[in-house]
């Protein structure tokens, strides 16, 4: 159990290192995710499963957006790499990434942009190790709504992708 | 294919259900000038006349475009009892009197005539005939024809609105009669169905559903309820819109990246991307003409409406100025557009003409989205809030006339005005 809890540690730092760097260096979060997946398996192997315990980065199953943008923001890069690196470690998991928006737009822009959303952090996601045929993204656009007001506390937590792990 | 012939089993028994629910109106405003008109509930069966005294009246009106004429008492039903100076007394333009009558197998007959009371002449004599309960068609026929007749504009009250539905996690694809009466539920499922879009002949409905899983465009017969899975690629699949000759179809797929646009046949063959952007293009709507679509697109970094040849070619920003635009639609006579404006936290409906370039808002703004002109040119029917509910409203396209119409309960969401008949 105190070696799943530093090796998890460890993935946090990397992630964490890795999101400091500018956006653009793409070979950053690869590193990290190179060294981060050899810590991880042993994980896996011992039987206990980060993805089920509550205090690991993989606890975070949701990203967000500011209005209107698809771009993972930095805040929630190290959660995205950390699960690229579970799947990269774990390839028989699959996960489906699921895009939304507020309501401010067009029903049908809003199902574009959440797509953008879903393909944005799978893209990440395969960056990080995952492969391609773990990963599903889809878009629900403005149409399942988590919160229902017509207000900003709402809207912040309807700009969503949710990364939902297949049973 | 066995899930969804179970699935238009269940489709059928509801439709039974709620072809009785009722939609409470209000109406906002009235045209520069209204025409008074008298229009006298017909002569022969009591309950036939009843109804459509309702539905004839509840549209002229609902059209701001006239005034209904007291009619202090005065019943007649045949020509030889029109007494124009009676009628001028009272302010009448126009009189409408009629007899309708129920056949042993329960059709309708209804004879009815219109008389201009200022230049003493009668302008209709027609009969007009339906099938057993089809008594508001009856009146909407005869609606659409004072219509035309004392404005000179083929009446839409004859044609049907699609929308959805949705309550809480239940969604319900609707077409309803013009009035929003006369409902009949289309699809009803638990996940959530959009953009529905009508076939130039209005036999079908193409519309985008997530019981696959994903957002896939669906084509439904509406005299068969047959359903066809026409666009089912990886990603999303949505925003279909028919052109006018119904020989394609325009759709919006993320199969190769972001929301591009695409031409497919209504049988899934011949398919071909035909924007090449990597932005959000979407919202296709054809000209009338069939030559040109204008879409949504953020290409220039915000939501703004373009125009682009069908054949493909350079894409032309029609929309500039503060502000986010949406849902473009043709007016039928393609002189211009209606669509969706959003700016300082609201949402208007704006109209735009193309040679002026002009943008005019049609209402005062609050959450309106999802503008379509009614057939004529006269109406749009977009989608607006109130009481904290999603609802449909009309709103004239000179802005003087709107109306709200209240379905029973659930959001209404996604109006789509059709064809007429």
């Amino acid at each position: 159990m105190k070696k799943l809890v530093i090796s998890l540690v460890l993935v946090n730092l990397l992630a964490a290192c890795a999101s400091n760097k500018p956006a653009e260096s793409t070979a950053a979060p690869a590193d990290g995710a190179t060294a981060a997946s050899t810590k991880a398996a042993p994980a896996a192997m011992t039987g206990a499963d980060p993805l089920n315990d509550p205090a690991s980065i993989l606890a975070k199953r949701s990203v967000y957006y500011p209005f209107d943008v698809d771009a993972v923001q930095d805040a929630d890069k190290p959660v995205v790499q950390a699960h690229g690196q579970y799947l990269a470690a774990n390839p028989d998991r699959k996960v489906r990434l699921e895009g939304n928006c507020d309501e401010r737009g067009s029903n049908e822009y809003n199902l574009g942009l959440g797509q953008r959303r879903a393909d944005g952090v799978k893209k990440m996601l395969m960056l990080s190790g995952a492969k391609s045929s773990q990963l599903d993204s889809i878009s629900y656009g403005e149409e399942k709504p988590s919160a229902s007001g017509h207000d900003e506390a709402s809207w912040a937590q309807n700009r969503r992708t949710d990364i939902k792990y297949a049973k | 294919m066995r899930v969804i012939r179970n699935i238009l089993g269940l489709l059928l028994l509801i439709q039974a259900s709620v072809a009785s629910a009722v939609l409470e109106i209000e109406i906002v405003g009235a045209g520069e000038k209204q025409i008074p008109v008298a229009v006298v509930p017909m002569g022969g069966d009591a309950e036939l006349s009843r109804t459509i005294h309702e539905v004839v009246t509840g549209d002229l009106m609902r059209s701001g475009l006239f005034r209904m004429v007291d009619l202090a008492g005065k019943f007649l039903s045949e020509p030889s009892q029109v007494s124009y100076a009676d009628w001028q007394v009272r302010g009448a333009d126009a009189l409408a009197i009629g007899n309708v009558t129920a056949l042993p197998n329960g059709h309708i007959e209804a004879r009815f005539r219109l008389f201009d009371v200022v230049k003493q002449a009668e302008l209709v004599a027609q009969a007009v005939s339906a099938g057993d309960g089809q008594a508001r068609a009856v009146g909407h026929r005869i609606a659409d024809m004072i219509y035309e007749k004392l404005t000179g504009t083929p009446g839409v009250f004859s044609s049907r609105i699609v929308y959805v539905n949705r309550k809480g996690e239940n969604y319900r694809l609707i077409v309803a009669d013009s009035d929003g009466y006369n409902e009949q539920v289309v699809l009803a499922q638990n996940e959530p169905i959009m953009s529905p879009s009508w076939s130039p002949d209005g036999s079908h409905l193409a519309y985008v559903s997530f019981e696959t899983g994903h957002a896939a465009v669906f084509v439904q017969s509406l005299y068969t309820n047959q359903r066809k899975l026409l666009a089912d690629f990886r990603g999303s699949n949505s925003a279909p819109a028919w052109s006018p000759d119904g020989r394609q179809l325009a759709v919006v797929l993320t199969r190769d990246g972001s929301s591009q646009i695409y031409l497919i046949r209504p049988d899934g063959g011949g398919l071909r991307r035909i924007t090449f952007s990597g932005a959000i293009d979407t919202e296709p709507h054809f000209s009338p003409d069939g030559q040109h679509l204008l879409f949504t697109s953020d290409r220039g970094g915000s939501a703004q409406v373009y125009r682009m040849p069908v054949d493909g070619g350079a894409a032309e920003r029609m929309t500039f100025g503060d502000g986010n635009n949406y849902s473009p639609r043709y007016s039928p006579d393609g002189k211009g557009f209606v669509f969706a404006h959003r700016n300082n936290g609201k949402f208007y409906i704006a109209l735009q003409d193309f040679q002026t370039g002009q943008m005019e808002l049609l209402t005062e703004g609050g959450w309106e989205k999802k503008p379509s002109f009614a057939p004529n040119g006269k109406l749009v029917l977009f989608a607006s809030e109130a009481r904290g509910r999603g609802i449909l409203a009309t709103v004239s396209s000179d802005g003087r006339v709107r109306q709200h119409m209240f379905t029973q309960s659930g959001d209404a969401r996604e109006p789509v005005w059709g064809p007429n008949p």
